[in-house]
Protein backbone atom coordinates (compact mmCIF):
# COMPACT_ATOMS: atom_id res chain seq x y z
CA UNK A 1 0.00 0.00 0.00
CA UNK A 2 1.33 3.60 -1.29
CA UNK A 3 2.24 5.68 1.92
CA UNK A 4 -0.18 8.72 0.37
CA UNK A 5 -4.09 7.29 1.87
CA UNK A 6 -5.74 10.87 0.16
CA UNK A 7 -4.40 12.74 -2.74
CA UNK A 8 -6.55 16.09 -3.76
CA UNK A 9 -5.50 17.57 -6.49
CA UNK A 10 -6.45 20.61 -7.85
CA UNK A 11 -9.92 20.92 -6.28
CA UNK A 12 -12.13 23.69 -7.04
CA UNK A 13 -15.56 24.45 -5.32
CA UNK A 14 -17.95 27.38 -5.82
CA UNK A 15 -21.20 27.80 -4.26
CA UNK A 16 -23.79 30.48 -5.74
CA UNK A 17 -26.67 31.21 -4.33
CA UNK A 18 -30.05 32.50 -5.95
CA UNK A 19 -29.11 35.88 -6.39
CA UNK A 20 -26.12 34.97 -8.27
CA UNK A 21 -23.72 35.63 -5.00
CA UNK A 22 -20.76 33.73 -5.92
CA UNK A 23 -18.47 32.18 -3.39
CA UNK A 24 -15.27 30.52 -3.73
CA UNK A 25 -15.21 28.18 -0.78
CA UNK A 26 -11.93 26.37 -1.92
CA UNK A 27 -9.35 27.49 -4.88
CA UNK A 28 -7.11 25.19 -6.26
CA UNK A 29 -6.42 23.05 -3.05
CA UNK A 30 -4.10 20.56 -3.76
CA UNK A 31 -2.34 18.50 -0.83
CA UNK A 32 -1.21 14.43 -0.05
CA UNK A 33 -2.70 13.31 3.06
CA UNK A 34 -0.23 10.49 4.74
CA UNK A 35 -1.41 7.01 5.78
CA UNK A 36 -1.53 7.28 9.68
CA UNK A 37 -1.05 10.93 10.14
CA UNK A 38 -3.17 13.19 11.82
CA UNK A 39 -3.80 16.06 9.81
CA UNK A 40 -5.32 19.45 11.06
CA UNK A 41 -6.85 22.00 8.44
CA UNK A 42 -6.67 25.34 10.66
CA UNK A 43 -8.29 28.59 9.86
CA UNK A 44 -10.90 31.73 10.94
CA UNK A 45 -14.44 30.75 9.37
CA UNK A 46 -14.89 30.94 5.72
CA UNK A 47 -11.72 29.58 4.61
CA UNK A 48 -13.23 26.51 3.34
CA UNK A 49 -11.93 24.14 6.01
CA UNK A 50 -15.40 22.49 6.75
CA UNK A 51 -16.14 22.41 2.71
CA UNK A 52 -13.02 20.50 2.01
CA UNK A 53 -14.35 18.37 4.81
CA UNK A 54 -17.20 17.27 3.38
CA UNK A 55 -15.66 16.89 0.22
CA UNK A 56 -13.66 14.55 1.63
CA UNK A 57 -16.87 12.66 3.31
CA UNK A 58 -18.14 12.56 -0.01
CA UNK A 59 -21.65 14.70 0.99
CA UNK A 60 -20.53 17.13 -1.21
CA UNK A 61 -18.42 17.56 -5.29
CA UNK A 62 -16.18 19.31 -6.25
CA UNK A 63 -16.87 21.74 -9.54
CA UNK A 64 -13.11 20.40 -10.67
CA UNK A 65 -10.11 18.82 -9.28
CA UNK A 66 -10.03 15.13 -8.06
CA UNK A 67 -9.98 13.39 -4.81
CA UNK A 68 -8.26 10.22 -4.76
CA UNK A 69 -8.07 7.78 -1.98
CA UNK A 70 -5.65 4.87 -2.52
CA UNK A 71 -5.93 5.92 -5.72
CA UNK A 72 -9.62 5.73 -6.17
CA UNK A 73 -11.51 8.89 -7.07
CA UNK A 74 -14.17 9.71 -4.03
CA UNK A 75 -18.06 9.18 -5.43
CA UNK A 76 -19.81 9.96 -2.40
CA UNK A 77 -19.76 8.61 0.88
CA UNK A 78 -18.66 4.92 2.22
CA UNK A 79 -17.53 3.68 5.21
CA UNK A 80 -13.87 4.27 4.68
CA UNK A 81 -14.37 7.45 5.43
CA UNK A 82 -15.59 8.07 8.84
CA UNK A 83 -17.10 11.48 9.68
CA UNK A 84 -17.96 13.41 13.18
CA UNK A 85 -19.69 16.76 13.20
CA UNK A 86 -19.78 19.38 15.95
CA UNK A 87 -22.67 18.64 17.81
CA UNK A 88 -26.51 17.07 17.49
CA UNK A 89 -25.29 13.55 15.34
CA UNK A 90 -26.20 11.09 17.33
CA UNK A 91 -29.69 9.52 16.72
CA UNK A 92 -32.20 10.97 19.71
CA UNK A 93 -33.83 7.98 19.52
CA UNK A 94 -31.48 5.65 19.64
CA UNK A 95 -29.34 4.78 23.42
CA UNK A 96 -25.78 5.12 23.57
CA UNK A 97 -25.28 1.17 22.86
CA UNK A 98 -27.62 1.47 19.70
CA UNK A 99 -25.72 4.54 18.19
CA UNK A 100 -22.48 3.44 18.12
CA UNK A 101 -23.91 -0.38 16.58
CA UNK A 102 -25.34 1.66 13.88
CA UNK A 103 -22.63 1.27 11.38
CA UNK A 104 -22.58 -2.17 12.07
CA UNK A 105 -26.50 -2.76 11.99
CA UNK A 106 -27.04 -0.83 8.73
CA UNK A 107 -24.11 -3.01 6.96
CA UNK A 108 -25.78 -6.61 8.19
CA UNK A 109 -22.57 -6.75 10.80
CA UNK A 110 -23.82 -6.05 13.87
CA UNK A 111 -24.79 -9.83 15.01
CA UNK A 112 -20.47 -10.76 14.26
CA UNK A 113 -19.15 -7.94 15.70
CA UNK A 114 -20.99 -7.15 18.24
CA UNK A 115 -18.08 -7.39 20.44
CA UNK A 116 -16.72 -4.08 19.16
CA UNK A 117 -19.78 -2.53 20.25
CA UNK A 118 -18.49 -3.63 23.98
CA UNK A 119 -15.51 -2.94 23.67
CA UNK A 120 -15.96 0.49 21.72
CA UNK A 121 -18.27 1.45 25.09
CA UNK A 122 -15.06 0.23 27.02
CA UNK A 123 -12.43 2.44 25.18
CA UNK A 124 -14.28 5.57 25.47
CA UNK A 125 -15.50 5.06 29.17
CA UNK A 126 -18.91 4.62 29.23
CA UNK A 127 -19.69 1.57 30.77
CA UNK A 128 -22.96 1.61 32.84
CA UNK A 129 -23.93 4.24 30.09
CA UNK A 130 -24.67 1.74 27.38
CA UNK A 131 -29.03 2.44 27.88
CA UNK A 132 -28.77 5.81 28.17
CA UNK A 133 -30.41 8.09 25.67
CA UNK A 134 -28.29 10.99 23.71
CA UNK A 135 -29.99 13.93 25.68
CA UNK A 136 -29.28 12.19 29.19
CA UNK A 137 -25.64 12.20 28.81
CA UNK A 138 -22.97 15.21 28.81
CA UNK A 139 -21.76 16.84 25.71
CA UNK A 140 -18.02 15.71 26.42
CA UNK A 141 -19.66 12.04 26.53
CA UNK A 142 -22.10 12.50 23.34
CA UNK A 143 -19.07 13.53 21.25
CA UNK A 144 -17.17 10.65 22.15
CA UNK A 145 -20.30 8.11 21.70
CA UNK A 146 -19.96 9.81 17.87
CA UNK A 147 -16.38 9.18 17.68
CA UNK A 148 -16.74 5.55 18.66
CA UNK A 149 -19.64 4.99 16.60
CA UNK A 150 -17.50 6.30 13.31
CA UNK A 151 -14.51 4.61 14.40
CA UNK A 152 -16.61 0.95 14.83
CA UNK A 153 -16.48 0.94 10.94
CA UNK A 154 -12.85 0.41 10.85
CA UNK A 155 -12.43 3.47 8.27
CA UNK A 156 -9.62 4.09 6.96
CA UNK A 157 -10.00 8.09 7.39
CA UNK A 158 -11.57 9.70 10.73
CA UNK A 159 -13.23 13.16 9.82
CA UNK A 160 -13.61 15.58 12.50
CA UNK A 161 -15.37 18.28 11.44
CA UNK A 162 -14.56 20.32 14.96
CA UNK A 163 -15.98 17.59 17.41
CA UNK A 164 -14.68 19.46 20.52
CA UNK A 165 -15.93 23.01 19.43
CA UNK A 166 -18.66 23.09 21.52
CA UNK A 167 -17.30 22.07 24.83
CA UNK A 168 -15.70 23.82 27.70
CA UNK A 169 -12.25 23.19 28.19
CA UNK A 170 -11.05 20.62 30.46
CA UNK A 171 -14.21 18.65 28.33
CA UNK A 172 -11.90 19.49 25.30
CA UNK A 173 -8.69 18.16 26.78
CA UNK A 174 -10.10 15.33 28.00
CA UNK A 175 -11.35 14.33 24.44
CA UNK A 176 -7.94 15.25 23.04
CA UNK A 177 -6.37 12.67 24.65
CA UNK A 178 -9.12 9.93 23.98
CA UNK A 179 -8.63 10.66 20.38
CA UNK A 180 -5.03 10.22 20.51
CA UNK A 181 -5.61 7.04 22.18
CA UNK A 182 -8.48 5.85 19.59
CA UNK A 183 -6.01 6.78 16.82
CA UNK A 184 -3.69 4.49 18.84
CA UNK A 185 -5.38 1.90 18.82
CA UNK A 186 -7.22 2.12 15.52
CA UNK A 187 -4.61 3.31 13.31
CA UNK A 188 -6.69 5.27 11.40
CA UNK A 189 -5.87 8.54 9.72
CA UNK A 190 -7.37 11.83 11.19
CA UNK A 191 -8.16 15.13 9.62
CA UNK A 192 -9.34 17.39 12.15
CA UNK A 193 -10.84 20.89 10.98
CA UNK A 194 -10.63 23.54 14.37
CA UNK A 195 -9.93 26.87 14.92
CA UNK A 196 -8.13 26.49 18.25
CA UNK A 197 -4.23 26.88 17.70
CA UNK A 198 -3.68 24.70 20.60
CA UNK A 199 -5.90 21.97 19.80
CA UNK A 200 -3.85 21.63 16.67
CA UNK A 201 -0.65 21.66 18.00
CA UNK A 202 -1.73 19.22 20.96
CA UNK A 203 -2.85 16.66 18.38
CA UNK A 204 -1.44 17.48 14.91
CA UNK A 205 1.27 15.83 12.78
CA UNK A 206 1.21 18.38 10.44
CA UNK A 207 -1.00 21.06 10.40
CA UNK A 208 -2.72 22.68 7.11
CA UNK A 209 -3.06 26.82 7.46
CA UNK A 210 -6.08 28.03 5.00
CA UNK A 211 -6.97 31.59 4.25
CA UNK A 212 -10.62 32.82 3.20
CA UNK A 213 -11.62 34.25 0.01
CA UNK A 214 -11.09 32.41 -1.84
CA UNK A 215 -10.69 29.20 0.61
CA UNK A 216 -6.92 28.30 -0.27
CA UNK A 217 -3.99 26.47 1.45
CA UNK A 218 -1.75 29.35 2.98
CA UNK A 219 1.17 26.95 4.65
CA UNK A 220 1.74 23.73 5.79
CA UNK A 221 3.67 23.33 9.07
CA UNK A 222 5.49 19.89 10.71
CA UNK A 223 5.03 19.41 14.11
CA UNK A 224 8.07 17.66 15.48
CA UNK A 225 7.36 17.77 19.57
CA UNK A 226 7.45 14.22 20.80
CA UNK A 227 4.08 13.35 22.58
CA UNK A 228 3.09 13.58 25.32
CA UNK A 229 3.10 17.37 24.61
CA UNK A 230 3.21 19.76 27.37
CA UNK A 231 0.87 23.04 26.17
CA UNK A 232 2.90 25.16 28.05
CA UNK A 233 6.35 23.68 26.72
CA UNK A 234 8.76 26.27 24.51
CA UNK A 235 8.70 24.57 21.47
CA UNK A 236 4.45 24.56 21.76
CA UNK A 237 4.33 28.16 22.66
CA UNK A 238 7.16 28.77 19.75
CA UNK A 239 4.59 26.90 17.49
CA UNK A 240 1.51 28.59 18.76
CA UNK A 241 2.92 32.20 18.33
CA UNK A 242 4.20 31.06 14.67
CA UNK A 243 1.06 29.89 13.82
CA UNK A 244 -1.05 32.63 15.42
CA UNK A 245 1.28 35.43 13.41
CA UNK A 246 0.65 33.60 9.92
CA UNK A 247 -3.18 33.53 10.61
CA UNK A 248 -3.01 37.18 11.38
CA UNK A 249 -0.89 38.42 8.05
CA UNK A 250 -2.92 35.89 6.34
CA UNK A 251 -6.12 38.03 7.21
CA UNK A 252 -4.64 41.37 6.92
CA UNK A 253 -3.72 40.50 3.72
CA UNK A 254 -5.36 42.59 0.96
CA UNK A 255 -8.14 40.79 -1.20
CA UNK A 256 -6.90 40.04 -5.16
CA UNK A 257 -8.92 42.02 -7.31
CA UNK A 258 -10.32 39.37 -9.16
CA UNK A 259 -13.07 38.39 -6.43
CA UNK A 260 -16.47 40.14 -5.97
CA UNK B 1 -55.09 21.56 51.46
CA UNK B 2 -51.85 19.54 52.19
CA UNK B 3 -51.33 16.37 51.84
CA UNK B 4 -47.90 15.45 53.29
CA UNK B 5 -46.64 12.74 55.80
CA UNK B 6 -50.25 11.57 55.63
CA UNK B 7 -51.23 9.67 58.48
CA UNK B 8 -52.84 6.64 58.56
CA UNK B 9 -56.06 7.69 60.16
CA UNK B 10 -56.61 10.27 57.33
CA UNK B 11 -55.70 7.92 55.18
CA UNK B 12 -58.52 5.16 56.35
CA UNK B 13 -61.34 8.12 57.07
CA UNK B 14 -60.59 8.81 53.27
CA UNK B 15 -61.11 4.88 52.27
CA UNK B 16 -63.83 4.74 54.79
CA UNK B 17 -65.51 8.44 52.64
CA UNK B 18 -64.78 6.78 49.31
CA UNK B 19 -67.15 3.64 50.18
CA UNK B 20 -69.80 5.73 51.95
CA UNK B 21 -71.28 7.20 48.97
CA UNK B 22 -72.20 3.60 47.13
CA UNK B 23 -73.27 2.21 50.33
CA UNK B 24 -75.38 4.85 51.16
CA UNK B 25 -76.82 3.55 47.34
CA UNK B 26 -76.92 0.35 48.48
CA UNK B 27 -79.20 1.71 51.30
CA UNK B 28 -81.24 3.96 49.63
CA UNK B 29 -82.15 1.44 47.26
CA UNK B 30 -83.02 -1.51 49.46
CA UNK B 31 -85.07 0.85 52.19
CA UNK B 32 -86.23 3.40 50.72
CA UNK B 33 -89.95 2.48 49.39
CA UNK B 34 -90.44 2.44 45.26
CA UNK B 35 -93.55 5.47 45.36
CA UNK B 36 -93.88 5.33 41.58
CA UNK B 37 -95.59 2.61 39.37
CA UNK B 38 -92.69 0.70 38.18
CA UNK B 39 -92.63 -2.79 36.49
CA UNK B 40 -90.19 -4.43 37.80
CA UNK B 41 -89.21 -7.80 35.47
CA UNK B 42 -87.74 -10.85 37.11
CA UNK B 43 -85.51 -12.67 35.13
CA UNK B 44 -83.70 -16.30 35.57
CA UNK B 45 -79.63 -16.12 35.91
CA UNK B 46 -77.48 -18.72 37.08
CA UNK B 47 -80.19 -20.74 38.50
CA UNK B 48 -82.18 -17.79 40.58
CA UNK B 49 -83.71 -14.64 39.82
CA UNK B 50 -82.56 -11.14 39.29
CA UNK B 51 -84.31 -7.71 39.24
CA UNK B 52 -82.89 -4.54 38.20
CA UNK B 53 -82.57 -3.25 41.80
CA UNK B 54 -80.73 -6.64 42.97
CA UNK B 55 -78.40 -6.38 39.84
CA UNK B 56 -77.66 -2.91 40.45
CA UNK B 57 -76.54 -3.42 44.60
CA UNK B 58 -74.13 -5.66 43.51
CA UNK B 59 -72.63 -3.49 40.83
CA UNK B 60 -72.97 -0.84 43.46
CA UNK B 61 -71.03 -3.54 46.07
CA UNK B 62 -68.69 -4.10 42.93
CA UNK B 63 -67.38 -0.90 42.84
CA UNK B 64 -66.99 -1.06 46.68
CA UNK B 65 -64.69 -3.94 46.17
CA UNK B 66 -62.83 -2.25 43.39
CA UNK B 67 -62.11 0.35 45.54
CA UNK B 68 -61.15 -1.06 48.81
CA UNK B 69 -58.94 -3.48 46.83
CA UNK B 70 -57.28 -0.02 45.15
CA UNK B 71 -56.60 1.51 48.53
CA UNK B 72 -54.85 -1.84 49.60
CA UNK B 73 -52.84 -1.36 46.40
CA UNK B 74 -52.82 2.62 47.19
CA UNK B 75 -51.35 2.13 50.91
CA UNK B 76 -48.30 0.68 49.98
CA UNK B 77 -46.56 3.72 47.97
CA UNK B 78 -46.94 7.38 49.66
CA UNK B 79 -47.43 8.54 46.22
CA UNK B 80 -51.08 6.62 45.42
CA UNK B 81 -52.12 7.04 48.90
CA UNK B 82 -51.69 10.92 48.58
CA UNK B 83 -53.80 10.69 45.52
CA UNK B 84 -56.30 8.01 46.51
CA UNK B 85 -57.14 10.81 49.61
CA UNK B 86 -57.70 13.44 46.63
CA UNK B 87 -60.22 11.69 45.03
CA UNK B 88 -61.90 10.31 47.68
CA UNK B 89 -64.59 13.61 47.65
CA UNK B 90 -65.51 12.80 44.25
CA UNK B 91 -65.78 9.57 44.71
CA UNK B 92 -67.88 9.87 47.67
CA UNK B 93 -70.05 12.35 45.62
CA UNK B 94 -70.69 10.07 42.92
CA UNK B 95 -72.13 7.36 45.32
CA UNK B 96 -74.23 9.96 46.67
CA UNK B 97 -75.36 11.03 43.28
CA UNK B 98 -75.92 7.38 42.08
CA UNK B 99 -78.53 7.27 45.58
CA UNK B 100 -80.04 10.94 44.54
CA UNK B 101 -80.58 9.64 41.10
CA UNK B 102 -81.98 6.44 42.24
CA UNK B 103 -84.54 7.85 44.21
CA UNK B 104 -85.38 10.16 41.22
CA UNK B 105 -85.22 8.19 38.23
CA UNK B 106 -86.82 5.16 39.81
CA UNK B 107 -88.15 5.42 43.14
CA UNK B 108 -90.42 8.48 42.58
CA UNK B 109 -89.95 8.64 39.17
CA UNK B 110 -89.68 12.42 38.69
CA UNK B 111 -87.57 12.70 36.30
CA UNK B 112 -89.13 13.37 32.15
CA UNK B 113 -89.68 9.31 31.67
CA UNK B 114 -88.21 7.67 29.47
CA UNK B 115 -86.35 9.31 28.68
CA UNK B 116 -84.17 9.57 31.54
CA UNK B 117 -84.10 6.82 33.22
CA UNK B 118 -82.77 5.64 36.69
CA UNK B 119 -79.47 3.85 36.87
CA UNK B 120 -80.94 0.87 37.96
CA UNK B 121 -83.02 0.61 34.42
CA UNK B 122 -80.25 1.32 32.96
CA UNK B 123 -78.81 -2.00 34.35
CA UNK B 124 -81.47 -3.80 33.35
CA UNK B 125 -80.49 -3.69 29.57
CA UNK B 126 -77.49 -6.23 30.80
CA UNK B 127 -80.54 -8.63 31.86
CA UNK B 128 -83.02 -7.97 29.30
CA UNK B 129 -80.67 -8.57 26.02
CA UNK B 130 -76.72 -9.54 27.43
CA UNK B 131 -75.83 -11.37 24.68
CA UNK B 132 -77.29 -8.97 22.02
CA UNK B 133 -75.57 -6.30 23.70
CA UNK B 134 -71.95 -7.83 23.96
CA UNK B 135 -72.62 -9.23 19.93
CA UNK B 136 -72.71 -5.45 19.13
CA UNK B 137 -70.35 -4.30 20.91
CA UNK B 138 -67.75 -6.89 19.49
CA UNK B 139 -69.01 -5.95 15.94
CA UNK B 140 -67.69 -1.80 17.03
CA UNK B 141 -64.42 -3.51 18.28
CA UNK B 142 -63.88 -5.26 14.77
CA UNK B 143 -65.29 -2.54 13.18
CA UNK B 144 -62.66 -0.35 14.85
CA UNK B 145 -60.05 -2.39 14.64
CA UNK B 146 -60.31 -2.83 10.65
CA UNK B 147 -60.91 1.12 10.23
CA UNK B 148 -57.94 1.98 12.90
CA UNK B 149 -55.74 -0.29 10.74
CA UNK B 150 -56.61 0.63 7.51
CA UNK B 151 -56.18 4.39 8.61
CA UNK B 152 -52.93 4.31 10.24
CA UNK B 153 -51.61 2.07 7.49
CA UNK B 154 -52.76 4.16 4.95
CA UNK B 155 -51.67 7.29 6.49
CA UNK B 156 -48.43 6.59 7.82
CA UNK B 157 -47.94 5.40 4.40
CA UNK B 158 -48.68 8.53 2.17
CA UNK B 159 -47.42 10.42 5.18
CA UNK B 160 -43.83 8.94 4.48
CA UNK B 161 -44.44 9.42 0.58
CA UNK B 162 -45.82 13.04 0.96
CA UNK B 163 -42.43 13.58 3.18
CA UNK B 164 -39.91 11.99 1.39
CA UNK B 165 -40.41 12.49 -2.26
CA UNK B 166 -41.15 16.28 -3.33
CA UNK B 167 -42.77 15.11 -6.22
CA UNK B 168 -45.25 13.28 -3.75
CA UNK B 169 -45.49 16.20 -1.84
CA UNK B 170 -46.54 18.25 -4.75
CA UNK B 171 -49.57 15.93 -6.78
CA UNK B 172 -50.28 14.96 -3.12
CA UNK B 173 -50.31 17.37 -0.59
CA UNK B 174 -53.15 20.08 -2.05
CA UNK B 175 -56.03 16.61 -2.74
CA UNK B 176 -54.51 15.92 1.43
CA UNK B 177 -55.46 19.75 2.42
CA UNK B 178 -58.57 19.68 0.58
CA UNK B 179 -60.08 16.12 1.12
CA UNK B 180 -58.97 17.08 4.97
CA UNK B 181 -61.25 18.95 5.97
CA UNK B 182 -64.36 17.48 4.56
CA UNK B 183 -65.64 15.65 7.39
CA UNK B 184 -65.29 11.91 6.38
CA UNK B 185 -69.13 10.86 7.07
CA UNK B 186 -70.06 13.21 3.91
CA UNK B 187 -69.04 10.60 1.94
CA UNK B 188 -71.62 8.00 3.28
CA UNK B 189 -74.32 8.35 0.46
CA UNK B 190 -71.14 7.17 -1.42
CA UNK B 191 -69.57 4.86 0.47
CA UNK B 192 -72.58 2.77 1.39
CA UNK B 193 -73.84 2.49 -2.02
CA UNK B 194 -70.27 1.78 -4.05
CA UNK B 195 -68.85 -0.30 -1.31
CA UNK B 196 -69.35 -3.86 -1.32
CA UNK B 197 -70.81 -4.61 2.35
CA UNK B 198 -71.66 -2.37 4.88
CA UNK B 199 -68.29 -2.80 6.33
CA UNK B 200 -66.37 -2.46 4.22
CA UNK B 201 -68.21 1.16 3.44
CA UNK B 202 -67.51 1.82 7.41
CA UNK B 203 -63.75 1.33 6.93
CA UNK B 204 -63.65 3.47 3.92
CA UNK B 205 -64.77 6.52 6.25
CA UNK B 206 -62.48 5.74 9.14
CA UNK B 207 -60.03 5.36 6.80
CA UNK B 208 -60.95 8.85 5.12
CA UNK B 209 -61.31 10.28 8.61
CA UNK B 210 -57.85 9.30 9.54
CA UNK B 211 -55.95 9.75 6.71
CA UNK B 212 -55.25 14.12 6.67
CA UNK B 213 -54.15 14.18 10.31
CA UNK B 214 -51.90 10.74 10.46
CA UNK B 215 -50.28 11.79 6.83
CA UNK B 216 -49.84 15.50 7.79
CA UNK B 217 -48.31 15.01 10.91
CA UNK B 218 -46.19 12.43 9.38
CA UNK B 219 -45.03 14.08 6.22
CA UNK B 220 -44.36 17.00 8.45
CA UNK B 221 -41.68 15.10 10.64
CA UNK B 222 -40.12 13.35 8.00
CA UNK B 223 -39.81 16.56 6.33
CA UNK B 224 -38.11 17.94 9.52
CA UNK B 225 -35.72 15.91 10.05
CA UNK B 226 -32.47 17.01 10.45
CA UNK B 227 -29.85 17.22 7.33
CA UNK B 228 -26.97 16.20 9.47
CA UNK B 229 -28.76 12.37 10.82
CA UNK B 230 -29.15 11.76 7.27
CA UNK B 231 -25.43 13.16 6.54
CA UNK B 232 -23.82 11.08 9.78
CA UNK B 233 -26.13 7.91 8.66
CA UNK B 234 -24.76 8.07 5.28
CA UNK B 235 -20.82 8.09 6.31
CA UNK B 236 -22.15 5.00 8.35
CA UNK B 237 -23.30 3.03 5.50
CA UNK B 238 -26.39 3.62 5.53
CA UNK B 239 -28.94 3.34 1.99
CA UNK B 240 -31.50 4.91 0.85
CA UNK B 241 -34.32 2.36 2.03
CA UNK B 242 -31.79 2.43 5.54
CA UNK B 243 -31.98 6.26 5.36
CA UNK B 244 -36.00 6.45 5.29
CA UNK B 245 -36.69 3.40 7.76
CA UNK B 246 -34.02 4.11 9.77
CA UNK B 247 -33.54 7.57 10.12
CA UNK B 248 -36.13 9.75 9.06
CA UNK B 249 -39.33 7.11 10.62
CA UNK B 250 -38.05 7.36 13.99
CA UNK B 251 -37.45 10.67 13.76
CA UNK B 252 -41.13 11.43 12.74
CA UNK B 253 -42.32 8.86 15.41
CA UNK B 254 -43.61 11.52 17.86
CA UNK B 255 -45.42 13.08 15.06
CA UNK B 256 -47.13 9.44 13.94
CA UNK B 257 -48.48 9.15 17.44
CA UNK B 258 -49.62 12.92 17.53
CA UNK B 259 -51.33 12.71 14.51
CA UNK B 260 -52.85 9.28 15.74
CA UNK B 261 -54.12 10.11 19.07
CA UNK B 262 -55.47 13.23 16.64
CA UNK B 263 -57.30 10.79 14.04
CA UNK B 264 -58.69 8.66 17.32
CA UNK B 265 -61.16 11.29 18.16
CA UNK B 266 -62.35 11.44 14.32
CA UNK B 267 -62.12 7.72 14.37
CA UNK B 268 -65.36 7.36 17.31
CA UNK B 269 -66.95 9.67 15.84
CA UNK B 270 -66.85 8.65 12.35
CA UNK B 271 -68.04 4.66 13.62
CA UNK B 272 -70.45 5.71 15.29
CA UNK B 273 -72.07 7.95 13.05
CA UNK B 274 -71.92 5.14 10.31
CA UNK B 275 -73.28 2.60 12.75
CA UNK B 276 -76.30 4.64 12.81
CA UNK B 277 -76.70 5.36 9.44
CA UNK B 278 -76.40 1.69 8.28
CA UNK B 279 -74.69 -0.89 9.82
CA UNK B 280 -76.04 -4.70 10.64
CA UNK B 281 -74.74 -4.17 13.85
CA UNK B 282 -72.12 -2.08 16.34
CA UNK B 283 -73.36 0.16 19.57
CA UNK B 284 -74.41 2.97 16.96
CA UNK B 285 -76.97 0.69 15.39
CA UNK B 286 -77.84 -0.79 19.08
CA UNK B 287 -78.86 3.24 19.90
CA UNK B 288 -80.56 3.15 16.89
CA UNK B 289 -82.78 0.65 17.14
CA UNK B 290 -83.32 1.22 20.94
CA UNK B 291 -84.40 4.60 20.06
CA UNK B 292 -86.88 3.56 17.61
CA UNK B 293 -88.34 1.80 20.26
CA UNK B 294 -88.12 4.27 23.04
CA UNK B 295 -85.97 2.44 25.16
CA UNK B 296 -83.79 5.19 26.38
CA UNK B 297 -82.01 2.73 29.26
CA UNK B 298 -80.73 1.32 26.17
CA UNK B 299 -79.43 4.25 24.72
CA UNK B 300 -77.41 4.96 28.31
CA UNK B 301 -76.22 1.30 28.93
CA UNK B 302 -74.30 1.87 25.16
CA UNK B 303 -73.53 5.32 25.87
CA UNK B 304 -71.74 4.04 28.75
CA UNK B 305 -70.17 0.86 27.00
CA UNK B 306 -68.70 3.50 24.25
CA UNK B 307 -66.86 5.59 27.27
CA UNK B 308 -65.47 2.25 28.75
CA UNK B 309 -64.47 0.85 25.38
CA UNK B 310 -62.79 4.17 24.04
CA UNK B 311 -61.71 4.60 27.26
CA UNK B 312 -59.75 1.59 27.30
CA UNK B 313 -58.42 1.64 23.61
CA UNK B 314 -56.94 5.24 24.57
CA UNK B 315 -55.31 4.39 27.66
CA UNK B 316 -53.90 0.84 25.28
CA UNK B 317 -52.33 3.64 22.48
CA UNK B 318 -51.18 5.47 25.61
CA UNK B 319 -49.15 2.22 26.67
CA UNK B 320 -47.90 1.73 23.34
CA UNK B 321 -46.87 5.23 22.60
CA UNK B 322 -44.65 5.40 25.64
CA UNK B 323 -43.28 2.15 24.93
CA UNK B 324 -42.27 3.78 21.77
CA UNK B 325 -41.25 7.24 22.43
CA UNK B 326 -39.24 6.58 25.66
CA UNK B 327 -36.09 7.97 24.37
CA UNK B 328 -38.06 11.14 24.36
CA UNK B 329 -38.33 10.61 28.09
CA UNK B 330 -37.09 13.92 29.92
CA UNK B 331 -36.33 15.41 26.86
CA UNK B 332 -39.79 17.22 26.03
CA UNK B 333 -42.19 18.10 28.65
Amino acid sequence: MSDIVLEIAGVNRIYSDDKENVVEALHDISLSVRRGEFLTFIGSSGCGKTTLLRLIAGLDEPQSGKLLLDGKEICGTDTNRGYVVQQGGLFPWLSVRDNIAYGLKVRGLYQKNKADVVKYIGLIGLDGFEKSYPHQISGGMAQRVAIARALINNPEILLLDEPMGALDSFTRADIQDKLLELKGESGATMILVTHDVDEAIYLSDRIVIMTPRPGRINDVLNVAIPHPRHRGGVEFMAMRRDILEKLNLASAQPQPEYTI
Amino acid sequence: MKYKNLSALRFVLSVALTIAGFVSAIIVNAAVPQAAAVKINRYEYFGGTLDFNILYRYAAAGIIILYLGLAVFAYFSEERRVNYVKRAPFRFALGVALALWDILGTKYLLLPQPFFPGPAAILETFLNEPAFVLENTLYSLKLYAAGFTAGVTFGVGTGILIGWFPRVYYWVSPVLKITGVIPAVAWMPFALTLAPTPFTAAVFLMTMCAWFPIASFTAQGVQSTAKVHFEVAKTLGANTAQLVFRVAIPHALPQIFGGISMANGFMFTTLVMSEMMGQPGGLGYYIQLSRVWSAYYKVFAAIIIMAALFSIILYIIGIVQNRALRWQKGLVK
